[in-house]
């Protein structure tokens, strides 16, 4: 069991409202992304839901009991420290048997427990080392091996790989999600990088200035972002946003089209303007397009784009993946994905 | 600093430096062997004849010798013991967020800028004194017999000036080392069940470790050298209950006017300050490694 509820919680530091009132149910067995910008109090929430942090005021459930103002220890939570937090004067060994020496687990337990996470983690070689002498994607198996021999309710990560470079990044990624397919646990997991969101996650919370704007699976998010700064926020390249004159009887302030969306076309299309900067990836090309009176639009384009610096070319986007924002950025459903438009 | 030419001008830059420390130190040692080796007395000017060891033997069998050696040991020993325990339990105080943190930790720090010298006739006439002492008033006022410490307990009555003055620094050193402490690793192990005093144990000791070993090391070359605190109350006494290598040394040397004997002490004690060194390096220095 592992369901966490949060009603109505907020957390302020003085004057500073760090999280405004916030509700959100985490289902048993579900992996959560909070995502959101530095400042957000995404990491704050997740300390909150560790008992690191005092609840200001609302409730804090896990598996239907209060515990919001539980000690950490009690909540059955295992959390991994975007530093690792390993214990850096004690073996590998020591490191993972610490939670479970605290709680006076017999030896011969604590040993095949830490065999078996050891063995599910490749450290088996390890096992003596000290922390200091283990790389980082190590270190970070070690904290995890920390987290998982407890057997808690509910595993939290605050943005654990941030401090590993892109290759082992992506290696820690998949072993993250294969532990979560493996062990059927719900998980929390914080990080600034929508990248990690989008393939991590069975739902995603995206977080902004306290509050969280959308909750959604990634799909839904990329699909259907309620407003103009979830549509922002996932997706990489960035949407591109163009300010627009609201018409009569449209209230369109602005619209947004992916780059991914935006297709280079020989006749006039929607856009026109100059090539700037070209960025070859290999697979794919992100061209920097100088477009008047809609200011710099990113295009997604194939690897093999034959556009050069300087190149005028033409734009266009077709009208079904093309969004729709108010005047206060708030997507507008009817003409960005409803059905008027389909038909 | 990686070129030939620049390792070679930065030697000659520190020849002159280098060359002045160590004729500073240097000489006198050369001295003090060569007129611990001659019958020097100021009070029986004579031809300084050379009489090999007989300075040495005499005072290494000096029954106050051996006294004032375990009175050194145990100075130190307890010194070190009060200033490390104390000091930790002050660190973990003092890392405590409470109202004018600031002030209160130069306020611990005051009694390491008190002279030696101030601070024993402080604790000597204020505290101490059996008659007017603060311990006194103290121990009439619940109806006790006062303590005359520095009849008593004279060698304990030292330990505890010195550890007073030698606390601030401990805690100083322990303080900066809990700081850098990651908080993440204390949260990890809230997380892991941990009590406050596993935590300690477990997390924060040896945390501490590289710290309390440079404390030790540093206070006991200080510590091994103490004088001014015993002149100043007991003047070693009564009898040698509180005279230490270095109060024997003077004694001998200016209160005897005995330069060859004095100088044989000095040899002594050079001695003893390296062997406590090399042991304690064995001991502890693998500790300040990696």
């Amino acid at each position: 069991m592992g369901s966490i509820t949060l009603k109505q919680v907020t957390k302020s530091f003085g004057d500073v409202n760090v999280i405004k009132p916030l509700d959100l149910h985490i289902r048993d067995g579900e992996f959560i992304v909070f995502v959101g910008p530095s400042g957000c109090g995404k990491s704050t929430l997740l300390r909150m839901i560790a008992g690191l942090e005092d609840t200001t005021s609302g409730n804090i459930d896990i598996d239907g009991e209060d515990a919001t103002n539980m000690p950490p220890a009690k909540r059955g939570l295992a959390m991994v420290f975007q530093s690792y937090a390993l214990y850096p004067h004690m073996s590998v060994r020591s490191n993972i048997a610490f939670p479970l020496k605290r709680a006076k687990v017999a030896p011969a337990v604590i040993d095949e427990k830490i065999e078996k996470a050891a063995k599910m983690l490749n450290l088996t070689d390890y096992l003596d080392r000290k922390p200091g002498q283990l790389s980082g994607g190590q270190r970070q198996r070690v904290a995890i091996g920390r987290a998982i021999v407890r057997q808690p309710s509910a595993f939290l990560f605050d943005e654990p790989l941030s401090n590993l470079d892109a290759s082992l990044r992506v290696n820690m990624r998949l072993e993250i999600s294969e532990l979560h397919k493996s062990l059927d646990t719900t998980m929390i997991y914080v990080t600034h990088d929508q990248v990690e969101a989008m393939t991590m996650a069975d739902r995603i919370a995206v977080f902004n200035g306290g509050i969280i704007e959308q909750v959604g699976t990634p799909l839904e998010l990329y699909q259907k972002p309620v407003n103009r700064f979830v549509a922002g926020f996932i997706g990489s390249p960035k949407m591109n946003f163009i300010d627009v004159m609201p018409k009569a009887g449209d209230d369109t302030h602005a619209i947004g089209v992916r780059p991914e969306h935006l297709k280079i076309t020989q006749e006039r299309g929607l856009w026109s303007g100059k090539v700037g900067v070209v960025e070859h990836l290999g697979s794919e090309t992100f061209l920097h397009v100088h477009v008047e009176g809609a200011g710099t639009l990113t295009v997604k384009a194939d690897g093999d784009c034959p556009v050069s610096y300087g190149d005028r070319i033409n734009l266009t986007a077709a009208e079904s993946k093309i969004m729709h924002f108010d005047k206060g950025g708030v997507t507008i459903p009817s003409l960005s994905w409803g059905e008027e438009r389909v038909a | 600093m990686a070129t030939t030419q620049s390792r070679t001008l930065a030697k000659m830059m520190l020849f002159p430096s280098v060359t002045l420390l160590l004729a500073w130190m240097i000489v006198p040692l050369c001295m003090t062997l060569y007129f611990s080796f001659l019958d020097y007395n100021l009070l029986m000017p004579g031809d300084n004849e050379y009489i090999g060891f007989l300075n040495y033997e005499f005072f290494l069998t000096d029954p106050a010798f051996i006294e004032s050696f375990f009175n050194t040991l145990l100075l130190v020993g307890g010194v070190l013991f009060i200033t490390i325990c104390g000091g930790i339990g002050l660190a973990i105080l003092l890392d405590q967020a409470i109202w004018g943190r600031n002030y209160v930790r130069i306020m611990v720090l005051a009694p390491f800028f008190v002279m030696p010298t101030v601070s024993a006739l402080v604790w000597k006439n204020m505290f101490m004194n059996p008659v007017n002492g603060l311990f006194a008033h103290l121990a009439e006022f619940f109806g006790a017999t006062p303590i005359d410490f520095f009849a008593q307990i004279p060698l304990l009555s030292i330990i505890i000036i010195v550890s007073w003055q030698w606390l601030p620094f401990a805690a100083l050193i322990l303080l900066t080392a809990i700081q850098s402490l990651d908080r993440e690793q204390l949260e990890a192990a809230d997380l892991d069940g941990a009590g406050p005093f596993s935590k300690f144990i477990y997390i924060v000791l040896p945390h501490l470790s590289r710290a309390v070993t440079a404390v030790i090391l540093i206070e006991t070359i200080f510590l091994l050298s103490i004088f001014a605190e015993i002149l100043v109350t007991t003047s070693g006494g009564p009898g040698y209950s509180s005279t230490n290598i270095t109060y024997l040394i003077y004694t001998q040397s200016l209160l005897q006017f005995d330069v060859g004997g004095g100088s044989a002490g000095g040899i002594v004690a050079v001695i003893i300050a390296n062997i406590v060194a090399i042991f304690l390096m064995r001991l502890i220095g693998k500790n300040l490694e990696g």
